[in-house]
């Protein structure tokens, strides 16, 4: 990977704030990283951290009004927050696509899987129906569907959690886009589904060479498949480090308690550690580190101010926003012992 | 008889018996044994025979025969207005579920117009037009409309939410393609028996318009102006308002069936409790 190369997707202080009888909703608030060809960010953080906004803003698909977007997503130098609703018709699942989490539901039941998958075709490029429908067959081989010519002509509720997900993932890179977005792609499948699924998004990214943003909650999926991890906490980008560098040394307090409630293998059964309380809502966020109520490490000075994204790297480029990070760090964490990266 | 069809007697019951007061009706011009408008003098308030099966009314018209046509005003009446109301109701109910801005202006006069009574709002609009068959269609239709409104907007606002109609605007599909493709499909099975409900009170009303005298033209044979004009004659010729009343029942109670044949068998959480 070329550090130098000009970014496909660069995202600045993305802020998407909702409008509410009950005042303003930062669910994302000024959130930057950028995603090269070919490399899969992984996006980090509880249940309502702004994960899923993100990648939804980052698509436009976030209803405006009640929603307020600003900062820039900028594709390829362009902005996406500020082109017209038909140019950016042109970029949805054409040059940036999304898979869903619930392959249950995101696919209609009305409507054959080769059908729909022919339909996004037919969408971006002008090919006819005939033309579109091959294209949706061959795109189900691709991602290994057995008898990819039979199951084109089926209904989703014929097919298994596995395999709507697997379509999900054909309809999503039928017109080869160059960003891919997996929001939790595998959070609602069996655990060696979860395995195949990642493989098959692996392969078909070095095979493509997409960049791939992988919105999950589990630091499994992020430690086998991503290259870059930011980790997300109330709306704001707390930390950001390469695959390795978080494993080996995570610094922000949010970021090793994740880690701490992950169950190890190599260690004996132990209650696992558990972050106490809640994301708060985003509308209750006042001053300071949104995380210093759930934090052990936690000073005055974290309830007074806002931390800024800091490099703590020792080479490289490692982004934490907490002023207790050498306080933290010094502290033996549970996820000290990581386990051998394959 | 198909399985299918086995477990949905209803079904079968009310599709049977708007079976035939359609081919009744489609058949008339071969059926009826008079001229429906021919008067025979020396034949008033006859009662049932060979010669007039339905007996003849106080001017002598046979009331089989007109009877027999009277199903085509009611069937043509409640087949119209189904048609019409739903695709009205799903335009606007669309809309209504998909445009953020247009949503209350469509629905507040939907509430507008089911504040006024169904059969009070259709006579105040045939008051203001000529009587005629499609006037008497139009007026029906309007009062039905806010009901599909309601059903088709309750439905697309659930179907918007769902993950699939989001991954198909993820894909840059156009909202009309959205619609058509992805919602509208997914709310087929409820229309369909919202429609025949729709059916069978227009039938209804049509018949109590004309009854009142605000229908369809006094002269064309319908079983609410038959009955309307054996009413004074009740006591005398209970036979002239027996036989529409009998067809009217049935093709009301047809539509009925069918439409609740076809919920239990159109909705399958339904069909596996039962």
């Amino acid at each position: 990977m070329d550090k130098n190369a000009p970014a496909l997707l660069e995202v600045d202080q993305l802020r998407t704030h909702f409008d509410t009888l009950n005042g303003t909703v930062r669910s994302v608030d000024g959130v930057s990283f950028t995603l090269q060809a070919g490399e899969t960010l992984g996006v980090v953080g509880e249940s309502g951290c702004g994960k899923s906004v993100t990648a939804l803003s980052v698509l436009r698909l976030v209803p405006t009004p009640p929603a307020r977007h600003g900062g820039e997503v900028r594709y390829r130098g362009s902005n996406l927050l500020a082109l017209s609703e038909k140019a950016m018709r042109q970029i949805r699942g054409n040059r940036i696509s999304m898979i869903f989490q619930e392959p249950m539901t995101s696919l209609n039941p009305v409507m054959t899987v080769g059908r729909q998958i022919a339909e996004s075709v037919q969408l971006h490029q002008k090919v006819g129906r005939k033309a579109a429908m091959a294209h949706a067959v061959e795109m189900l081989r691709l991602v290994q569907i057995p008898e990819p010519e039979r199951r084109a002509g089926e209904y989703p509720h014929q097919l298994s959690g596995g395999m709507r997900q697997r379509v999900m993932i054909a309809l999503a890179l039928a017109c080869k886009p160059e960003v891919l977005i997996a929001d939790e792609p595998t959070t609602a499948l069996d655990v060696t589904i979860q395995a195949q699924i990642i493989d098959l998004l692996k392969r078909l990214q070095r095979e493509m060479g997409m960049g791939v943003i992988m919105i999950t909650h589990d630091l499994g999926v992020v430690a086998e498949s991503c290259d870059r991890v930011v980790v997300m906490y109330a709306g704001r980008k707390v930390e950001e480090a390469t695959v390795g560098a978080l494993f080996e040394r995570p610094l922000h307090p949010y970021t090793r308690a994740l880690m701490a409630s992950m169950p190890a293998l190599n260690t004996r059964s132990r209650r696992l550690a558990e972050i106490p309380g809640l994301v708060p809502a985003p509308h209750e966020l006042g001053q300071g580190c949104a995380f210093a109520q759930r934090c052990e490490h936690a000073m005055p000075r974290c309830r007074a101010e806002t931390p800024v994204l800091d490099n703590h790297a020792q080479q490289g480029v490692h982004l934490v926003a907490c002023f207790a990070v050498d306080r933290a760090s010094h502290t033996p964490s549970l996820a000290a012992q990581p386990e051998a990266a394959p | 008889m198909p399985r299918w069809l086995r477990k949905h007697p209803t079904l079968v019951v009310g599709g049977v018996l708007l079976l035939v007061m359609v081919l009744i009706s489609l058949a008339a011009p071969w059926l009826a044994t008079h001229d429906p408008q021919d008067i025979d003098p020396l034949a008033r308030m006859k009662p049932p025979s060979a010669e007039h099966f339905f007996g003849t009314d106080a001017m002598g018209r046979d009331v089989f025969s007109r009877a027999v046509w009277g199903g085509r005003v009611s069937l043509i009446v409640g087949l119209s207005v189904a048609l019409l109301a739903t695709v009205g109701g799903v335009v606007l109910g669309l809309v209504a579920g998909f445009v953020r801005w247009a949503d209350n202006i469509i629905m507040r006069l939907m509430d507008g117009l089911m504040a006024i009574p169904g059969i009070l709002l259709a006579i105040a609009l045939m008051a203001v037009t000529r009587a005629s068959l499609t006037t008497v269609i139009v007026a029906i239709t309007i009062p039905e409309i806010p009901r599909v409104v309601r059903l088709v907007r309750s439905m697309a606002l659930s179907l918007r939410e769902q993950l699939f109609v989001e991954a198909a605007h993820a894909v840059g599909t156009r909202l009309p393609a959205v619609l058509s493709r992805h919602v509208l499909p997914n709310m087929l099975a409820p229309l369909i028996v919202q429609a025949t409900f729709v059916a069978a009170s227009a039938v209804l009303i049509e018949a109590s318009l004309s009854f009142l005298g605000v229908g369809v033209p006094a002269q064309t044979p319908s079983w609410g102006n038959m009955m309307a004009e054996g009413r004074n004659f009740v006591a005398v010729g209970f036979h002239i308002i027996l036989y529409p009343g009998i067809l009217l029942a049935i093709t009301v109670l047809s539509i009925n069936l069918l439409g609740d044949g076809l919920r239990d068998a159109l909705d399958p959480r339904l069909a596996r409790q039962l």
